[in-house]
């Protein structure tokens, strides 16, 4: 296992405030979970803790954004999204400022803490905001990358996070691309379109698939929005059909981007995993993710089932 | 003495009648209240012209209640930050004065507002930025007093003490009327001083359509260190305009062009009372 995207945010962090003197970084008391804490320690003058008032702690960014600074605003998905959609909207997005939100525990592997804490839609409800990039990580390398590139975005970016350690898939040479897809595996009998977490599961699920005689293409989508049409069109013209794998609802998440990519012009048969429109609920995040079919067993079950 | 100042402030007037009843929708009621505060700020106190508007140095305003852009949008023309002739394409198709202010039209726009509660929590961080720089910059804004009822004002209100942001100036446009009716039907607010003051601020009251008060309490602010100070200014919603003067329902509607008449008349004459 490699480390969790949240504690890779929070070591990009400490090597960006030293090449750059214009990023701050604000939390809402959780410096310690979402590993904002590094960073506070390194550079107090440019850590502020907005306390438990995550409306206040976007409204500040955004502020701080206007004076010139690059700001980090850091604190859980589903507070971040929920309790200052509104803000995000009219503070971040709708003048263009240039905010990075790094929200961590995002998914249903939050695990224990249960449904009040577990973002099943923060995809959603982001993804429908006008100037927002969107960013997810898939292991510690990638987070590195994505963050690093954040800080060079102009523009408001939101980059999902998560509080469970992750499988490494990436090597030290590799390099996020804004906007493109990252095929993963080539195959020509189906295609595997996946983000965050899942994608790791997807790639050894793909592993076992290809044992048996199946050869999936597997494409991780670390970028959201904006979306890469044209590596999803690809696949829907060159593939029998497309699994969409996210820790996400399956209402408004990648699964339904995808779907509408590809409706629109190469009309192709996508099934979406992914929570399927209920809260979560206290377990481990492993019991959780076994429980939501989020696992490489049903990703080949499904594949199986459906070629 | 402020006869320079009076004369701007009948010109801002005119032109807040003016626009809002050429675009048949605006809010004139809460714009006149907050006359004498905005020509104060940009014709006396303000570090900000045209030249140094891509300047970290100079002073930021940001009006937290949206709603009376036009009032910031009179005093950007009457102090030569855009066109005269602007202002009447206010909230039409294509035009750069959106019916609350949109910092992406307008350069001297410092931040986007119209959504309330979250001016203050903006000009919080532009604050903090400026200490982090030791800029010298003050950061102005103007709150109404419905506007306190959001949550965010006082998440942002105790942040600006917690931070110690003697760089900051609020004023609390408090004419006492809201949508709905007076503050303490709709949702208590008193007492405001008070309220301030427990929150950690330096809190001023004062007349707010009086500009030697204004000017005091200005000068008093610069000796307050390590404070952010709140200027509570009385004012009266749609100030100068008799009919429209103390009357919830100017909150929000615009004038018909006899009542605009009426208007520009009874502010011209007051400029021959004052001159």
């Amino acid at each position: 296992m490699g480390l969790a995207t949240r504690e890779a945010y929070g070591k990009a962090l400490v090597e960006l405030g030293k090449e750059n003197e214009n990023i701050v970084v604000l939390d809402a008391d959780l410096s310690k979970s979402t590993k904002t804490a590094d960073f506070a320690k390194e550079y107090p003058n440019r850590f502020i803790n907005a306390g438990i008032a995550e409306q206040n702690l976007l409204g500040m960014s955004a502020g701080l954004a206007r004076y010139g600074k690059v700001p980090f605003a850091s604190t859980f998905a589903v507070f971040a999204t929920g309790r200052a959609f509104e803000i995000i909207r009219n503070s971040i997005c709708y003048p263009k400022a240039n905010v990075k939100i790094a929200a961590t525990h995002a998914g249903i592997t939050v695990g224990e803490d249960g449904g009040s804490h577990q973002s099943i839609e923060d995809i959603a409800i982001m993804n429908s905001l006008p100037n927002m990039s969107l960013l997810v990580p898939a292991d510690a390398k990638e987070t590195n990358e994505i963050i690093k590139y954040a800080a060079k975005h102009v523009g408001p970016v939101y980059i999902r996070l998560g509080r469970l350690n992750s499988e490494d898939i990436f090597g030290d040479d590799y390099k996020f691309e804004y906007g493109k897809g990252v095929c993963l595996k080539e195959g020509d009998d189906c295609t595997i379109i996946s983000t965050g977490l899942m994608s790791a599961m997807a790639k050894n699920a793909c592993e076992t698939l290809k044992e048996q005689g199946i050869n999936v293409r597997l494409i991780h989508m670390p970028t959201i929005k904006p979306i890469d049409r044209e590596i999803i069109e690809k696949a829907a013209k060159e593939t029998k059909f497309i699994l969409t794998c996210e820790e996400h609802s399956v209402i408004g998440g990648l699964g339904q981007i995808v779907a509408s990519v590809t409706s629109e012009t190469v009309p192709t048969k996508v099934i979406k995993l992914g929570i399927n429109d209920v809260f979560g609920e206290s377990a481990t995040p492993k019991e959780l993710l076994q429980k939501h079919g989020l696992s490489s067993e049903n990703i080949v079950n499904i594949i199986k089932a459906n070629i | 003495m402020y006869k320079k100042l009076q004369s701007h402030a009948i010109n801002i007037r005119k032109n807040i009648v003016a626009m809002i009843t050429e675009s048949k929708s605006g809010h004139p009621g809460g714009s006149l209240s907050g006359v004498e505060i905005l020509t104060y700020l940009y014709f006396k106190e303000m570090n900000i012209n045209k030249d140094n508007l891509d300047s970290k140095e100079r002073d930021y305003f940001i009006l937290s209640k949206g709603h009376a852009a036009p009032v910031l949008y009179a005093t950007l023309s009457e102090a030569g930050f855009i066109e005269e002739k602007e202002l009447m394409t206010l909230r039409k198709l294509g035009s750069k004065l959106q019916g609350h202010p949109d910092s992406k039209k307008i350069k001297a726009i410092d931040v986007s507002t119209g959504s309330l509660g979250q001016g203050i929590s903006n000009a919080v961080g532009v604050a903090i930025g400026a200490k982090i720089d030791n800029a010298n910059s003050t950061i102005y804004t103007l709150l109404g007093d419905g506007e306190l009822q959001e949550g965010l004002v006082w998440e942002a209100l105790m942040s600006a003490a917690h931070y110690k942001l003697d760089n900051l100036v609020a004023f609390v446009d408090y004419n006492k009327l809201q949508i709905d009716g007076n503050n303490e039907d709709v949702m208590g607010i008193k007492p405001l001083d008070k309220k301030f003051e427990s929150f950690g601020w330096n809190v001023i009251t004062i007349d707010g359509h009086d500009f030697k008060q204004i000017e005091k309490a200005l000068q008093s602010e610069k000796e307050t260190k390590q404070k952010p100070t709140v200027i509570i200014a009385n004012t009266v919603k749609g100030k100068g305009v008799s009919f429209m003067e103390n009357n919830a329902g100017w909150h929000g509607s615009a004038p018909s062009i006899e009542q605009r008449d009426l208007a520009l008349n009874e502010l011209e004459n007051m400029r021959k009372g004052c001159l």
